[in-house]
């Protein structure tokens, strides 16, 4: 009964805006309005043009201004300050030409609008003016360039020596994280090893991933170089950390990385914004399917000794699941017992260095 | 060349005369198959506009879930039946679905066949002064090629599987593995055998164009006398023939990967329990491919637009185009720059960095011919008699998105600030306003100018005022808010913020933004009744109700096949003779000779009278030039 009503109404109201429309049209014509090539109605677009200018104007700059916190997120890394200057620099340059051309564009419809008795300035070249508008802007882009492929190459350069190595592997619809552990070495991966007790296809019959071990969350140190080893195990995921201005493609088959200082721990982030409940985050910027939307990893910043506190903590993979060791092969399962931390270690370790492991995958 | 095209008009006349002579057009040839490029061109047309109501009432849909998250959706069953979840949801895989769709529809079979396919065809011959493309059955063929491909897309629709919904990009390897997500199984087939049919139609229509705009043009329309519609025409079908085969190249291979085994983009995946055999593959390879011609389309579909309302706003303002060769001559900068930047989409795809730092330098060249061409604009406004049909406001329109969205792309463009900005609702402001807005306001503007002359009647004016203004005012609320959404760094194509703390906010700015979608939306229902009502109910039009100068006002109000009853006027001047000093009226159309409006001319134009005079036979008006 209701969409009857609501129906019938939606009905009445388009058989109305339909009368309308025809004694519009045809009091146009018994005016003679509608022949003539400009009506009453230019000037009325022309009012318009301007007050759309003045409203859709003061819009923006009031909004850009009372919401600066709310779109404005906080920036917690070396490169993200340099970044962001770049982005307002840019902003204040196109903001000024923004300003002036759409002042021009909406200004212009009221000043030059249709009249009669006047008639339009011949006016088709001036070969001044059009060199001045082309050389200007090269200069200004010119700057802008240069200082944007500085700041680019800085970022892109290889990662410092010292930097914390963390890898990250994206997969549908999560993210797997795993440090190099003691030796400080990231053990090989091959996808054909991927298993269910090895998601991230860890190569165990290299040395160095004995020591390896995973984490539900990303820990990083403050004020210490950070390289990300970004892989992906099926399809393209993206590795975006907004806060630290990072981002990523985790590419299937081709290995990438990215490197970058955070400069705030999590606690001084949670000072700085007033939100007791703030945390980093990962989020995935590449369209994965379905769970695109929810492939989330919180990242937690913290002081360089609790860091590395909580890295001597962490079980190596092999510790956590000693199942791992069928993956060992035979003559290296003491060395892994050992450096997986299921064993203490004994005095003599001359032994595994002789013994090279063939893990030239 | 002169001789060249004579011989050319002279042969087509005579095939023409031949077929009136004897052959009369029965339902199919006229309406159906037709060779005639201004039926091709309405068929183009209202195939573009049912795409793009389709497109639109897509993006409505999944506006509705991001800016009302915990709306239910019952109502939609009985037409979304299975693709709303058991809350009356929808469905987190059928909104990529959406959004891979709408982006498909959008850019390929609204802004490129749809604008392109209409303007080129109608315009081309009818302004270069021909009496029809260069071949008829090609372009007939163009357009049943790319209706082929529309059945196919459309069909793709109602599979239960799902249309392709990895992104209109269909990045492999989520678009090669049908176990990645259901969307990747048939849909994603049906829609690269679609593209294939569209390639090839637009392809078929690209040659058409060039052929003819290169061979076809009237006695005296040199290169240089041009309407910058045609030039625009012509580069974008230059653009298209040079690019759209890369893509099909890609798709071929993809299609290689999906069916036949192959590794051009796949290595080193395990998925769904078990790691595929393929080696060697880079999907960043797949990425080169589709960007090779994906930034070209974004030209593709913006410079018809801007060669539409370079010629609306000329005529418009009573005035000439400010700088006509600087304007060309950006429109070639810019055709050309479009095939060296493509790598600006993939900044952070694991692209080396130093090929990132050379493309970020191409792209920012590219800025300066779009500067030079909205300054030609503003000084074409600047002083002159400003004439606000509703052709006109769009035309306006798009060159304000031209602006607002052009100096984004400086940002984006610059690779440092585009690590942050990649693909956020940034990059979905920026082009929706840049590529997509402008160009849809360029198609508007076309057909609000030209409507006279394709259905011989005039569109209603008012109408056309409220759908401008309700068009205008929407389409900036709907991607002006989107900027500081994607500064707060919001990802693109997420079902839904609320699992992230960073991204938990903003919900009454997606509010707002998705109430003027529809609202957007609904204004162009204004627009479809007064087009489908104006083309049977219209005022009938004058033969040239803009006064406009181009060659297309001098056929009659309906011109038939062949388009000029006598001969194809020759032209003598350029197309821009608005409010010349000295000149009785304040319009001087392409087709009257210097020798007859002594009055007007400027003095290397009279040296051109003597010109005129000495090709005896071409000129209408005979000896009387030279007496003056």
């Amino acid at each position: 009964m209701f969409e009857i009503i609501i129906t019938i109404g939606v009905v009445l109201l388009l058989v109305i805006i339909f009368m309308l429309f025809r004694i519009g049209r045809i009091v146009g014509i018994i005016k003679g309005s509608d022949k003539q090539l400009v009506s009453g109605s230019n000037q009325v677009n022309a009012v318009l043009f301007l007050v759309f200018l003045l409203v859709f104007g003061g819009l923006f700059v009031w909004y850009s201004y009372a919401h600066f916190d709310s779109y404005n997120l906080p920036v917690a890394s070396e490169h993200g300050v340099v970044t962001d200057r770049l982005f307002w620099i840019t902003t204040a340059v196109t903001g000024v030409v923004f300003f002036i051309t759409q002042f021009l564009l909406f200004t212009f419809p009221l000043r030059y609008q249709y009249r009669d008795d006047r008639k339009a300035h011949f006016y088709p070249d001036n070969h001044k003016l059009e060199i001045a508008w082309t050389v200007v802007p090269a200069i200004v882009l010119a700057g802008l360039v240069t200082s944007g492929l500085m700041v680019w190459s800085d970022i892109t350069d290889t990662a410092p020596e010292d930097s914390e190595v963390v890898e990250i592997m994206g997969h549908q619809f999560a993210w797997k994280v795993r440090y190099p552990g003691k030796d400080n070495k990231m053990g090989g991966f091959d996808y054909r090893l991927t298993m269910d007790d090895n998601p991230m296809g860890v190569d165990f019959s290299d040395q160095n991933s004995f020591d390896d071990f995973s984490a539900g969350q990303i820990y990083l140190p403050v004020n210490k170089n950070v390289k990300f080893q970004i892989r992906a195990r099926d399809v393209l995921h993206s590795v975006y950390l907004p806060h630290f201005r990072q981002k990523m493609d985790a590419v299937p088959g081709m290995p990438t990385t990215f490197w970058f200082k955070p400069t705030k721990t999590t606690e001084q982030m949670r000072q700085e914004t007033g939100n007791a409940e703030f945390n980093y985050e990962l989020a995935c910027t590449e369209i994965c399917g379905n769970g695109h939307f929810s492939m989330r990893m919180m990242v937690i910043v913290v002081e360089e000794a609790e860091y590395n506190e909580w890295k001597a903590k962490q079980e190596s993979m092999i510790q956590k699941d000693p199942g791992l060791l069928k993956y060992v092969s035979q003559n290296l399962q003491e060395v892994a017992m050992i450096k997986s931390g299921l064993e203490s270690a004994p005095t003599n370790t001359e032994q595994d260095k002789s013994e090279e492991p063939d893990s030239s995958m | 060349m002169a001789t060249a095209d004579i011989h050319v008009d002279e042969g087509l006349q005579h095939h023409d005369d031949h077929e009136h002579d004897h052959h009369d057009q029965n339902f199919w040839t006229k309406y159906v198959f037709s060779e005639d490029h201004k039926t091709i061109a309405k068929q183009f047309l209202i195939t573009g506009i049912f795409w793009a109501l389709l497109g639109g009432l897509m993006s409505v849909l999944f506006r509705l879930q991001l800016g009302f998250p915990d709306m239910s959706l019952e109502w939609l069953r009985p037409i979304l039946g299975g693709w709303l979840t058991d809350a009356g949801k929808l469905d987190t895989e059928f909104y990529l679905a959406l959004v891979t769709m709408h982006g498909t529809i959008m850019v390929f079979f609204v802004l490129t066949a749809g604008l392109s396919g209409t303007f080129s065809n109608f315009l081309i011959p009818l302004q270069v002064g021909a009496r029809d493309m260069a071949s008829g059955f090609m372009n007939m063929l163009s357009y049943w090629f790319f209706f082929a491909s529309s059945a196919v897309m459309f069909t793709s629709l109602f599979l239960s599987t799902g249309p392709a919904s990895g992104g209109w990009v269909i990045y492999p390897p989520l678009s090669a593995l049908p176990q990645a997500m259901s969307g990747s199984g048939l849909g994603m087939t049906l829609w690269l055998v679609s593209m294939a049919l569209f390639i090839i139609s637009t392809l078929l229509g690209g040659i058409n164009y060039v052929t003819t705009v290169i061979n076809l043009r009237t006695k005296g329309m040199s290169f240089s006398k041009l309407p910058l519609t045609i030039w625009a025409f012509f580069l974008t079908a230059v653009i298209g023939l040079l690019s759209f085969p890369v893509l099909f190249a890609a798709a071929l291979l993809l299609i290689f990967d999906r069916s036949f085994g192959t590794s051009f983009y796949l290595s080193d995946i395990y998925i769904g329990g078990e790691a595929l055999p393929n080696s060697g593959g880079s999907p960043v390879l797949f990425q080169h491919l589709f960007w090779f011609l994906g930034h070209p389309e974004v030209y593709i579909v913006l410079l018809p637009a801007l060669g539409i309302t370079s010629e609306i706003i000329s005529t418009n303002s009573r005035k000439p185009i400010f700088g006509y060769r600087a304007m060309i001559g950006s429109l070639l900068g810019i055709a050309i720059l479009s095939f060296i930047v493509w790598a600006h989409h993939m900044f952070v795809t694991g692209m080396n960095p130093f090929l990132g730092s050379i493309f970020m330098l191409l792209t920012l060249i590219i800025a300066v011919p779009s500067a030079v061409k909205v300054f030609n604009y503003l000084t074409t406004l600047w002083r002159g008699n400003l004439v606000f049909t509703p052709a006109m406001l769009f035309s306006i329109g798009l060159v304000s998105f031209f602006i607002s969205g052009g100096l984004t792309g400086i940002h984006l463009g610059n690779a440092a600030i585009d690590i942050q900005l990649h693909d956020t609702y940034f990059v979905v402001a920026h082009f929706h306003i840049v590529m997509g807005s402008a160009s849809f306001f360029g198609m508007l503007a076309g057909i609000y100018h030209w409507f006279p002359k394709m259905f011989g009647r005039m569109m209603d004016r008012r109408l056309g005022y409220l759908h401008f203004w309700l068009t205008f005012i929407g389409v900036y609320m709907v991607f002006f808010p989107m900027h500081y959404i994607g500064m707060a760094g919001f990802p693109r194509r997420y079902y839904s913020f609320t699992n992230f703390d960073a991204f938990n906010s903003f919900a009454d700015l997606n509010a707002l933004i998705s109430v003027a979608a529809i609202i957007t939306l609904a204004a162009q229902f204004i627009f479809l009744f007064n087009f489908f009502y104006c083309i049977f109910r219209g005022r009938k039009a004058s033969a040239n109700p803009w006064k406009s100068n181009t060659l297309e006002w001098t056929t009659p109000r309906n011109p038939g096949h062949g388009n000029w009853p006598g001969e194809i006027p020759t032209v003598y001047r350029w197309p821009y003779d608005y409010s010349k000093p000295g000149a009785e009226e304040d319009f001087i159309p392409q087709h009257i000779p210097y020798s007859e409006t002594p009055e007007s001319n400027l003095p290397h134009e009279n040296d051109l009278v003597r010109i005129e005079t000495q090709d005896g036979d071409a000129i209408r008006v005979s000896d009387q030039g030279t007496e003056e």
